[in-house]
């Protein structure tokens, strides 16, 4: 048997086809910044409301993903969403660090926030956040500024 | 009058029993063609050459129709979502619509036109020159040498296709709105890459692509097989091999799609 032209052309043709397969990997999906993600440690956070918030949304400190949502649970004692992140060990927070989950842009998904605090020792695997700010709902928001509208019609 | 409702009974039962006898010999077929299939990697030279005539051959049309598919998405998803003022959202658009359905739909439609039917007429025409059963006779078995090449050559086509169709695209939408309408470049990747998962929409695509190029060609080979030996024979095996693989595709898809995109 002996290699042929023909096998040259099926060689371009699969090795195109894994290279377009790469490409939708790495350049339009996230799997570089999935796999990027060396070791990581977990870190949990209680919120009284997670919005829409989902597993794999970005954890963000500043801006810059530093880690992932890696599961999110219902704590049937206390009435809270237990979130579970995957942070990666090249960052360490402050324990008084505060998260919260916020939106990008006007219509964009949610992700959640770390504002650094001042402590001086940090979070270590498992532990959890103390200070957290849930979701903004729209209804509520809306529901409060009209109720405050009618306080102060009222009070005039 | 009662002799007329027996007579039609009949070709009722007629039609409802050739099909399901049909549907049984098509499995058997396909049965037999995996079981058969260790010739086609034994001798790997025979669905090389099938994966030029099916995939190499298709290249030109996969890859022009992507492009256009693409640059086509881009211009729509523009106009409508510069209406919103989340023009940068474009990006998502295109590849999500690409990797999700287009990408593996339309390449297989397209495979399904371009190849399907050239393996349907090839099989059929070559049991109509008794070639098949000329093998037969010399004691090879066609299905492990003309059948499961064939197959598998289609079958490891098909998503390379798919994928090669999803990324022309995001380049043609790319081309339309960054480079001739101006859209911020920097957006219109970072917010690809945001909403893209690979697990979630890349392999699932590719998954529905290997599903498809089964599908295509388990079909294709089939009718060829099937096929009456005379022109009208071959010529109506051709015709069912695109209309049937593209309702299987399209039907496959809506099955596939409502199990691995379950709103989540």
């Amino acid at each position: 048997m002996e290699r042929t032209v023909l096998d040259l052309w099926v060689g371009v043709f699969v090795a195109a086809g894994i290279a377009a397969l790469m490409v939708l990997a790495l350049k339009v999906g996230n799997a570089s910044t999935t796999f990027n993600m060396g070791e990581t440690y977990r870190l949990t956070a209680d919120f009284d409301n997670i919005g829409g918030l989902k597993v794999r949304a970005p954890v963000k400190s500043a801006g810059v993903v530093v880690g992932r949502v890696d599961d999110i649970q219902f704590d049937n004692e206390r009435f809270k969403a237990r979130v579970v992140m995957k942070i990666d060990r090249r960052y360490q927070f402050p324990k008084d660090t505060a998260v919260s989950i916020l939106t990008s842009g006007l219509l964009g998904e949610q992700y959640v926030g770390l504002d650094a605090g001042g402590d001086s020792a940090t979070l270590k695997d498992g532990e959890t956040f103390k200070i957290t700010q849930g979701a903004v709902v729209l209804e509520k928001l809306i529901s409060q500024f009209l109720y405050n509208r009618a306080a102060e019609g009222g009070a005039k | 009058m009662v002799e007329r409702a027996v007579r039609g009974l009949r070709v009722v039962g007629h039609r409802v029993v050739n099909s399901v006898w049909r549907l049984g010999y098509a499995s058997r077929f396909f049965s037999l063609t995996l079981l058969k299939s260790a010739t086609s990697f034994r001798r790997f030279h025979l669905t090389i050459k099938e994966i030029y005539f099916t995939g190499v051959l298709s290249l030109i049309i996969i890859i022009v129709s992507g492009l256009f598919v693409g640059m086509v998405l881009g211009l729509q998803g523009y106009e409508t979502l510069q209406k919103y003022g989340s023009a940068e959202a474009v990006g998502t658009l295109v590849a999500l619509s690409l990797t999700r359905e287009l990408g593996p739909v339309v390449a297989a439609l397209l495979f399904a036109s371009r190849a399907g039917s050239a393996m349907t007429a090839e099989i059929g025409l070559m049991k109509a020159t008794e070639q098949i059963a000329a093998m037969e006779m010399m004691a090879v078995d066609p299905i492990a040498r003309v059948i499961g090449p064939r197959f598998w050559g289609g079958v490891i086509s098909m998503p390379l296709l798919a994928a090669m169709f999803s990324a022309v695209g995001v380049f043609g939408g790319y081309l339309i709105t960054v480079v001739l309408i101006g859209v911020d470049e920097g957006a219109f990747w970072s917010q690809m890459q945001n909403a893209v998962d690979f697990r979630q929409d890349i392999v699932n695509g590719v998954i529905k692509s290997v599903v498809f190029g089964v599908a295509v060609t388990a079909i294709a080979l089939f009718e060829g097989y099937d096929a009456p030996p005379t022109a009208e024979g071959v010529s109506g095996a051709t015709t069912r091999t695109v209309v049937t693989s593209s309702l299987a595709i399209l039907g496959l898809d809506f099955v596939l799609t409502a199990f691995m995109f379950r709103g989540a």
